[in-house]
């Protein structure tokens, strides 16, 4: 903990975007306010820190030295907390978090089933320092990877460290990045690129998000390290248009790091060059596609192009360029001060490391995990998910995006490592797990993705840009009650069409989530299509917006929550719905709890 | 498919006679610091559209003979990225994440309320030029889904019941 002596207590205020949105500045400043009032302010510290994790928890506060974890503060908990634990030094029970699992309240965040079971590499600094200071980053061995590198280490035996310690890209294909290193390396034409990877599209991944606005050092780092390795003298950072927060911390470090001559000249006297520029994107999601986010980069129209040559050979600007994705670069640091062979201890037999997931959907602990690799995927969504909520039944888990795919109960065993995902037709992708209940419709789930990617296709080549198109078409069908025998053997035929003639990443995967939930889940496709029925529910045009009435317990909870006044309710008699006024929202089907609307 | 095709309709229609020509002075010292390279095209874009709200065609053709670069080239890049827009917005534009965590989670419900209500599609922007609605994909906040942003304002956990309420913050 880097804190002045002088305090005697921090405060962590977790000030990723999650919390921010939960009104945690507000907190800040009502904390801020009481302790001023008791004249508190020389002696309790309070620190900003980057993501905790917990995002649905928020907003959250971690106090040390004893490590009591607080969740869902609000500015009127600013007084007792101030009051009872900082001034008496006794716990505030009503703001702990509270376990379903061993029914009661935990104080402390390591004793927390989503804290306790996670491994932490690419978040070691994660809720523990300030983002916006350097001296922080620093205090926890920051920079001391770069220093050892270059001052050490030649740059073959960076790569060579690098090639040992097992690291596989972060970003989804997960290529060696020691090779990707050594092949840009053997190039001979300079100036060289190193360039991070911070386009995170896939809908419901927000790992890089986080490492960028809670420790954009760590990236800066690893970037300088590749630099070094590979004889780059720039970097870029590409970064959403959709992450402002994280554009204006990645600055804001660059010019720390410039200012303490980590970044810039003659790097710590070594005749090192290095200098990072951040480059904003403008929104698509194919510029996460390397050669389109070097076009992007140089300002033109994000496309990818046909390799080889490969960005090794030929990238920006056809030089010579290294991309990683920010998850990567963060790894680095780890892995130079600790070693290969500590790095390769963790993980399974081909997937080394940790991997960040952004567990999301319907799970009750939604957040931030960092799990060692080989991990299964029960652990992940059970034990610090902490399971489904509304005591529904778990249904599918989503991995890797648009290119992904769902994997089904009964799989839940499965072991998330790159080979392993791939064997259940996912992919690791960047990291997203979206968890579905039962309520969740896969016909109109893959419905969903296939319109995203036909979104986001840029229309250069035939097979994603008309295929995908034809796909959606058919899903819409389908979905609308106008699905016909055979349907799905098109989609089946269409969607390895669409796998093995596209061009680029996306178009070679955007049928995964299609052909993953046919795989999978045939019997509701063919409840779509014979029976015009939707098992979950979801697809309007094939629900029948009747009461069972046997299933009815006259609660009158449809007849409340109904906004078109559909719902003809009275006490102790049985609802039914006025098909005239029906707007088909689903609100009532939502409400029941006795499943009673079909 | 059917906004993207609106959209796109939208995207050609021209409107040279909005911007007086004093107005386009504004843009010299953006094409001042933005000249000679390509690879500033986007940065350039970006502030124009942050001082004028939309790059109506005018913009465009001024930032194309101002840093070189040819027009089709310019309008290539301005309707391949869906951060800028041809068209004026409203004073409050709605982002609503149609990300899978916040699909999931019934966001498909808010964006009927809000095209119901306040009687606007993605793409489009109300009479009364207070709301533009558009639809994204994933706001990196999944951990409160579903979520929508409007202006600089993140609003998470949102209930299709209370939507409207938001709205109302808006005016």
């Amino acid at each position: 903990m880097c804190a002045s002596p002088y305090y005697r207590m921090q405060i962590m205020m977790c000030a990723g975007t999650g919390c921010i949105a939960s009104g945690s500045l507000d907190v800040k400043n009502a904390l801020e306010r009481e302790l001023a009032k008791r004249n508190l302010q020389n002696e309790v510290q309070i620190v900003m820190t980057g993501c905790n994790g917990f995002c649905a928890m928020g907003p959250l506060v971690v106090i040390y030295p004893d490590g009591i974890f607080y969740n869902q503060v609000k500015p009127e908990h600013a007084p007792v907390i101030v009051e009872e634990h900082i001034l008496k030094g006794r716990v505030v029970e009503k703001l702990l978090f509270k376990d379903e699992t061993v029914k009661g309240r935990v104080p402390l965040m390591k004793d927390i089933g989503f804290f306790g079971l996670q491994r932490l590499i690419v978040l070691r600094n994660r809720g523990l320092i300030d983002a916006e200071n350097i001296d922080e980053y620093i205090a926890r061995d920051g920079y001391s990877a770069l220093a050892k590198a270059i001052t050490e280490m030649t740059p073959e035996q960076v790569i060579e460290e690098v090639k040992k310690s097992g690291l596989r890209g972060r970003g989804g294909g997960g290529f060696p990045t020691g090779l990707k290193w050594e092949e840009c390396r053997r190039y001979d034409n300079f100036p060289k690129y190193t360039i991070c990877n911070g386009d995170e599209g896939d809908p419901g991944a927000f790992m890089d998000r986080s490492v960028m606005e809670g420790d954009p050092h760590s990236v800066l780092e690893g970037m300088a390290i590749s630099g070094y390795a590979i004889g780059a003298e720039q970097g870029y950072i590409y970064v959403r248009a959709e992450y402002p927060l994280a554009i204006q911390r990645l600055q804001k470090a660059i010019e720390d790091a410039r200012s303490y001559g980590l970044l810039g000249e003659n790097i710590l006297d070594k005749g090192f060059d290095f200098d990072i520029a951040i480059a904003p994107g403008a929104g698509a999601f194919v510029c996460g596609e390397s050669t389109a986010l070097m076009y992007s980069i140089e300002g033109k129209r994000g496309m990818p192009r046909i390799k080889p040559p490969r960005s090794a050979e030929a990238g920006l600007w056809n030089q010579p360029t290294n991309l990683n994705n920010v998850e990567t670069f963060a790894n680095l640091n780890p892995i130079i001060l600790n070693g290969a062979d500590w790095f390769a201890s963790i993980g399974t037999e081909n997937s080394k490391g940790t991997k960040v997931f952004a567990l999301t959907g319907a799970v009750i602990n939604v957040g931030l995990v960092e799990v060692p690799m080989g991990t299964s995927l029960k652990t992940l969504i059970f034990d610090i998910g902490g399971g489904i909520p509304k005591k529904r039944k778990f249904k599918s888990a989503q991995i890797g995006g648009p290119s992904g795919g769902c994997i089904p109960l009964g799989m839940e065993d499965v072991q998330i490592d790159y080979e392993s995902l791939q064997g259940v037709g996912a992919m690791m992708g960047s990291g997203g797990v979206v968890v579905m209940d039962e309520a969740t419709c896969m016909v109109d789930t893959a419905r969903f993705f296939t319109n995203f990617s036909v979104d986001e296709s840029c229309g250069k080549c035939t097979p994603c840009r008309e295929g995908l198109k034809v796909m959606f078409d058919k899903l819409t069908d389908i979905v609308e009650g106008r699905g016909q025998e055979g349907d799905v053997e098109f989609l089946i035929e269409l969607g390895h069409h669409i796998n093995n003639t596209s061009h680029c990443g996306l178009g070679k995967s955007a049928a995964n989530p299609v052909l993953s939930t046919i795989r999978y889940f045939r019997n509701e496709y063919d409840a779509h299509i014979r029976d015009k029925r939707c098992p979950a529910l979801v697809c309007p045009d094939l629900i029948d917006f009747e009461v069972i009435e046997e299933k009815c317990k006259m609660c009158g909870m449809c007849f409340k929550n109904c906004p078109s006044d559909a719902i003809v309710w009275e006490k102790k008699k049985v609802a039914w719905i006025d098909r005239s006024k029906c707007t088909k929202c689903r609100t009532c089907i939502m409400n029941c709890k006795f499943g009673a609307i079909r | 498919m059917q906004e993207r095709d609106a959209l796109l309709k939208k995207k050609v229609q021209d409107s040279a006679d909005i911007l007086p020509p004093e107005k386009l002075m504004l843009l010299e010292p953006i094409i001042e610091k933005y000249q000679g390279s390509t690879s500033y095209l986007i940065p350039a874009l970006k502030e124009a559209q942050e001082m004028f709200g939309y790059l109506p065609m005018e913009v465009q053709r001024k930032l194309s003979m101002g840093l070189n670069i040819p027009a089709p080239h310019v309008y290539g890049v301005v309707t391949f990225y869906s951060f800028f827009t041809i068209t004026p917005r409203g004073r409050h534009t709605i982002r609503l994440c149609l990300g899978t965590a916040c699909y999931v989670k019934g966001s498909k419900q808010i964006l009927e309320i809000i095209t119901r209500e306040v009687g606007i599609n993605v793409g489009e922007t109300s009479k009364d030029g207070r709301f533009t609605l558009e639809a994204v994909r994933c706001l990196g906040a999944c951990g409160l889904a579903p979520v929508m942003m409007i202006g600089e304002d993140t609003h998470g956990n949102i209930i299709p019941s209370g939507t409207l309420n938001i709205l109302e913050g808006y005016q």
